[in-house]
């Protein structure tokens, strides 16, 4: 049987080149403030007036601000598995952006597994499957080699 | 001129799962009120209510679906809508009227019937709404108190048995209040016997939502002291403050942080209630009894530091010493909190400070905190609506 092709959940939000995986932000152009999920319209600093913005990929590394699971099914629009299976959730600190961003953790990882402050990586993995696709999303793993 | 109100009615209708209309509960909780006050209804000028999303068209415009229920009289009206700080909003447009001379004698008002289930967002693909983005990649609201649950274990060292201890306290609590929906004692074993829901978090961790209605009539210290009441205990402060950029902890319904690379982070929960302690010009150590919003048990032991009844990261020191039960140096959710009650949103802020009211009255019964003379609420809406009231003798 033929692989189903990946396409993301959510279009524009991330992407994968020769050093990996990484979100799509964008940064002001005026005081330098990222956003996730990218903001094109106008600075939300206080202090800042910009309406000028630049795409941005975001730091693929961060580390642990927090974590949980999910041991309920969630309401749509999660598309659950059939039967349900809990996933492991973290909020990361990324490297150099300054802001903290929630995503689930590779299957695999539980929450014994995790520590405030343990250093993570974001990969894309499939976060559900319909007819035509694996449907991928961001997800964070532990780091696999702290000098790289 | 005076910067304070009086509270001279309280009032509410017991929260429950009754699945009726909502106006039944406020306008038990209104009559209720107004027979505290010893005043007429014909004697309210102004209706400040708090609306609810989920009762339709009545709901939206809730100051005048009350004041319809109760008898059209032809008194001012206005309707409020923060999320769960919405009964704040309301008070506070209550008290600016008053304050401003523009009325007299004001009926702060907010009931709910709350759906059963999740509160599931609307369907299709939507990236553009954050609540659509969270729910599609599995992220729901116990994930945001687990996070900051989890986070106070590993920073602080809080145990599960902490957790469990806020709940067995305000259960405790709880047992004889008329308006309660849960009476029933629970031990540190019965929370950890109940489902996992989102680790650390279990299901007697977490409050449910709830029906109820809850009212208070509040009024200028002139026509306070005209009816012979004034000695009613006094709004002394009303903070509805947003956030500062950056915000510095992730909150629903975002997947994300401000970035604070250009700005200092700031923590919205402690901002809140500073405003508060600034205007009523109190110290946290004049604090005698405080009711904050447990959506969680481990949030309510963020609100103690966030309020400054202890050090960040010590709220589990009173915890253990019982210094936040009744018959500790700062009792805190004496009313059985939303561990007790579950929340009916536009009510609970309301609900809160008529708890402080008869607690500065001393009627409170068997959940008395004795002598309290200051008392401070605190919760928070969604979408940036802070909410902290500081009621005095």
């Amino acid at each position: 049987m033929q692989e189903k092709p990946k396409l993301p959940a959510i279009e524009g939000w991330y992407a994968e080149d020769d050093q990996g995986a990484h979100l799509i932000g964008s940064r002001c152009t005026e005081c330098g403030t990222y956003y996730f999920p990218k903001q094109s319209l106008f600075c939300k600093s206080p202090h800042c007036q910009s309406e000028s913005f630049e795409e941005v990929p975001l730091s693929r590394k961060g580390t642990i601000w927090s974590y949980t699971d999910a041991q309920y099914q969630p309401p749509e629009p999660y598309v659950a598995a059939d039967p349900y299976e809990p996933y492991t959730i973290a909020a990361v600190e990324l490297e150099h952006e300054k802001m903290i961003v929630l995503g689930q953790v590779i299957s695999g990882v539980q929450v014994s597994d995790l520590k405030v402050g343990m250093p993570v990586e974001l990969v894309l993995d499939t976060l559900y499957e319909d007819d035509e696709a694996k449907k991928t999303i961001w997800k964070w793993q532990p780091a696999q080699n702290a000098s790289e | 001129m005076s910067d304070k109100i009086a509270i001279i009615g309280a009032g509410m209708h017991p929260w429950g799962k009754w699945g009726n209309n909502f106006v039944t509960y406020g306008l038990k909780a209104a009559r209720d009120a107004i027979k505290d006050a010893g005043i007429k209804w014909t004697d309210v000028d102004f209706i400040s209510g708090a609306a609810t999303m989920r009762c339709g068209y009545p709901g939206y415009v809730a100051g005048a679906t009350f004041a319809q229920a109760l008898g059209w009289q032809g008194a001012e009206v206005n309707t409020s809508y923060a999320a769960c700080a919405s009964g704040s909003q309301a008070l506070a447009a209550a008290r600016a009227k008053i304050l401003a001379g523009e009325a007299e004698c004001a009926l702060v008002i907010g009931a709910d019937t709350t759906p059963k289930g999740f509160l599931a967002p609307a369907k299709g693909y939507r990236p553009e709404d954050p609540d659509w983005v969270r729910f599609h990649i599995g992220i729901t609201n116990p994930t945001y108190f687990a996070l900051y649950a989890r986070r106070r274990m590993d920073l602080y060292g809080d145990t599960l048995e902490d957790f469990a201890a806020v709940k067995v306290k305000n259960a405790k609590h709880g047992l004889e209040n008329p308006n309660a929906r849960y009476k029933k004692a629970f031990s540190v074993e019965d929370v950890q016997n109940s489902a996992m829901v989102a680790n650390p978090l279990r299901l007697m961790d977490i409050c449910a939502t709830s029906d109820g209605g809850a009212a208070l009539i509040v009024c200028s210290e002139d026509f306070a002291k005209r009816i012979g009441k004034s000695d009613a205990v006094k709004v002394a402060a009303i903070s509805t403050v947003t956030p500062t950029f950056a915000n510095e902890v992730v909150e629903m319904p975002d997947i994300a942080t401000d970035s604070a690379i250009a700005s200092e982070a700031v923590r919205f929960r402690e901002q809140l209630p500073k405003k508060a302690y600034e205007e009523a010009g109190l110290d946290p150590k004049d604090i005698d009894v405080a009711e904050v919003y447990d959506l969680s048990t481990a949030l309510e032991m963020d609100w103690y530091e966030d309020l400054h009844l202890c050090e960040r990261g010590a709220a589990s020191y009173l915890v253990r010493n019982g210094e936040t039960s009744l018959g500790g140096s700062i009792p805190v959710n004496p009313s059985g909190g939303l561990a007790c009650f579950g929340e009916a949103v536009p009510a609970q802020a309301i609900a809160q400070v008529c708890e402080l009211t008869w607690q500065l009255r001393g009627e409170a019964k068997d959940r008395q905190v004795e002598g309290a003379k200051a008392g401070i609420t605190a919760n928070q809406g969604l979408f940036g609506h802070g909410s902290s009231v500081i009621v005095t003798k």
